[in-house]
């Protein structure tokens, strides 16, 4: 689903903050991502996510090259990915519901099958009850459940996530774990990126380790057998039904 | 189909009510615009309503030629059978002293006065009208010299000289007019453009979650597009309002003032169809200002992580 092929970035007037990496996530894979700060974590997810394009190397997502896909098609692209931030990005003046339902209003998608979704989503994350709330009514862990129901609403095959428990209590992280995992059961690729070392332990998957932009380790594979760096990504399975398992 | 229709109106909606959150900066930027599409409208309104009043251009060029006193009225006529076969000439009217008199008579007002001479102080005269094709300048002083050069002539009058020159300013006027339009249609875009720029850095945060989770330009512009629209036409809505206003307050007393001069003049406003016209450039101005400063500022925002 994602593959890293000896991919550098450089920022304008900046050192690199990747050099040469490569890695490979296959689908309905959940792998942490660690470093420290200014390790690349955040770089990495922003190639997958086309927030920025490699310097050097080939970036691989869900079967396109994001260095070469043409600006007009990135928003297609974009649609394609479920994205959780630490700070929640979520429109403050609006109701949960159109902070989930954003994703698929850009789409286009008929209103039934929106309002449908939506509630399936919050659904997903505990949150249909709140689903008239402003986000401000609501705590940090809820904001963040939010989030994940706003990223996984398009049925995304990948799912990546930047610090999503930075701001929690260790409890409230562990149940935004939970929620992670369960997208990865239904065949979602998952990718956290996180320096929580006790909460990555906890969940026993595999973990990417980046340290001053370089790739120390690619990890290993949950199945018990090395990752194999650049390896090709397996065959693609379905597209993952979330609402299946309601 | 009903989805796309559904978005556009919820993008109309949402602009709506983004405009009615903010009432005083919307009714500002309305007025700004208003007063700006007015200007020109009225200005237009004045050149039209002045060629109403002064009459027809065509009309205006007809000469008096006044006989001396004592001519006879058959030389007169054969004067005037000899001016019609020159080239040029639209229509020429003879009228003997005794019918101008009759209807100074009538139309002076001083009747009692005018029985008590006992000779007819007017000579005969000739209404002299040239061809429209024959009546630019040269030709028509080429005329007046022909017409003075007959013996029986006394005076040549060109009554329209006044009218002539009125209209070249209302000409001048109407070329300005065009300038005018032009500078403040691009006021109007301005306007647009930079109440644009300021929502669209109001909202910059929800415009990069909106492109973060692929939300296209075409998309984000969309309830802007609809914005610079409202504007557009809600500025040619009151300038209407105004021209309106203005030609009812000022109806009567022009009215009044061109019945001192036996005229039945009134002050035209504008027609239903000018205020279809008004409206519907006030809305392209306000969609195009907004699609410029879209086009300008929503390519510079990018999500960040």
């Amino acid at each position: 689903m994602i593959s890293f092929d000896n991919v550098s970035k450089r920022y304008p007037n900046r050192r690199e903050a990747l050099s040469n990496v490569s890695f490979s996530i296959g689908a309905g894979e959940m792998v942490f991502l660690t470093g420290r700060s200014g390790a690349g974590k955040s770089t990495v997810l922003k190639l997958i996510a086309l927030l920025e394009r490699p310097t050097r190397g080939t970036v691989m997502v869900n079967g396109t090259n994001t260095g070469t896909l043409p600006s007009r098609k990135i928003p297609a692209f974009r649609r394609q990915i479920g994205v959780v931030f630490q700070d929640h990005k979520l429109l403050m003046d609006r109701p949960v519901y159109d902070n989930v339902a954003l994703p698929l209003i850009v789409a286009d998608t008929p209103l039934r099958e929106i309002d449908k979704r939506v509630r399936a989503s919050l659904d997903q994350v505990g949150l249909r009850d709140k689903e008239r709330a402003l986000p401000s009514e609501l705590s940090v862990g809820e904001q963040q459940r939010v989030g994940i129901a706003r990223a996984v609403i398009t049925k995304p095959r990948i799912l990546i996530a930047d610090e999503p428990t930075g701001n929690l209590d260790p409890e409230l992280a562990m149940e935004i774990m939970r929620v992670f995992k369960r997208f990865q059961e239904v065949g979602v690729a998952v990718l956290v990126a996180s320096h929580d070392t006790h909460l990555i332990d906890q969940f026993g998957q595999r973990e990417i380790v980046l340290d001053d932009g370089t790739l120390l380790s690619a990890g290993i594979a949950v199945s018990g057998e090395p990752f194999r760096i650049s390896a090709t990504a397996p065959p693609m399975p379905e597209l993952p039904n979330i609402e299946a398992r309601r | 189909m009903s989805t796309w229709i559904a978005r556009h109106v919820q993008a109309l909606l949402g602009a709506l009510g983004r405009l009615a959150r903010m009432p005083l900066a919307t009714v500002l930027t309305v007025v700004v615009i208003g007063v700006a599409l007015a200007i020109p409208v009225a200005l237009a309104l004045v050149v039209q309503n002045a060629r109403v009043a002064t009459g027809d251009f065509r009309n205006a060029i007809d000469f008096t030629v006044h006989f001396k006193l004592g001519t006879p009225l058959a030389r007169a006529e054969q004067l005037a059978r000899k001016l019609r076969q020159r080239p040029g000439i639209d229509t020429v009217i003879v009228t003997p002293a005794a019918q101008a008199l009759q209807e100074f008579r009538r139309n002076s007002g001083f009747g009692e006065a005018l029985a008590a001479l006992q000779d007819n102080p007017l000579p005969h005269h000739l209404l002299v009208r040239p061809l429209p094709e024959h009546s630019t300048p040269t030709e028509v002083e080429s005329l007046r010299r022909y017409l003075t050069a007959w013996p029986e002539v006394d005076i040549v009058q060109l009554d329209s000289d006044w009218v002539r020159r009125f209209n070249a300013i209302l000409d001048v006027l109407r070329r300005g007019l065009w300038g005018g339009m032009v500078v403040l249609g691009l006021g109007v875009l301005a306007v647009v453009g930079n109440t644009i720029r300021l929502e669209i850095q109001n909202r910059r945060a929800e415009i990069e979650v909106t492109k973060l989770v692929g939300g296209s330009n075409a998309f984000v512009r969309r309830p802007f597009l609809y914005t610079g629209v409202l504007y557009g036409l809600g500025g040619a809505g009151l300038a209407a309002l105004l021209i309106w206003g203005g030609v009812e307050y000022l109806g009567q007393s022009v009215a009044a003032l061109a019945a001192q001069y036996g005229s039945k003049f009134s002050l035209a406003g504008l027609t239903w169809r000018d205020t279809g016209t008004l409206v519907a450039i006030g809305a392209i101005l306000g969609w195009f200002g907004a699609l410029i400063s879209t086009g300008r500022h929503l390519r510079r925002i990018e999500p960040r992580a």
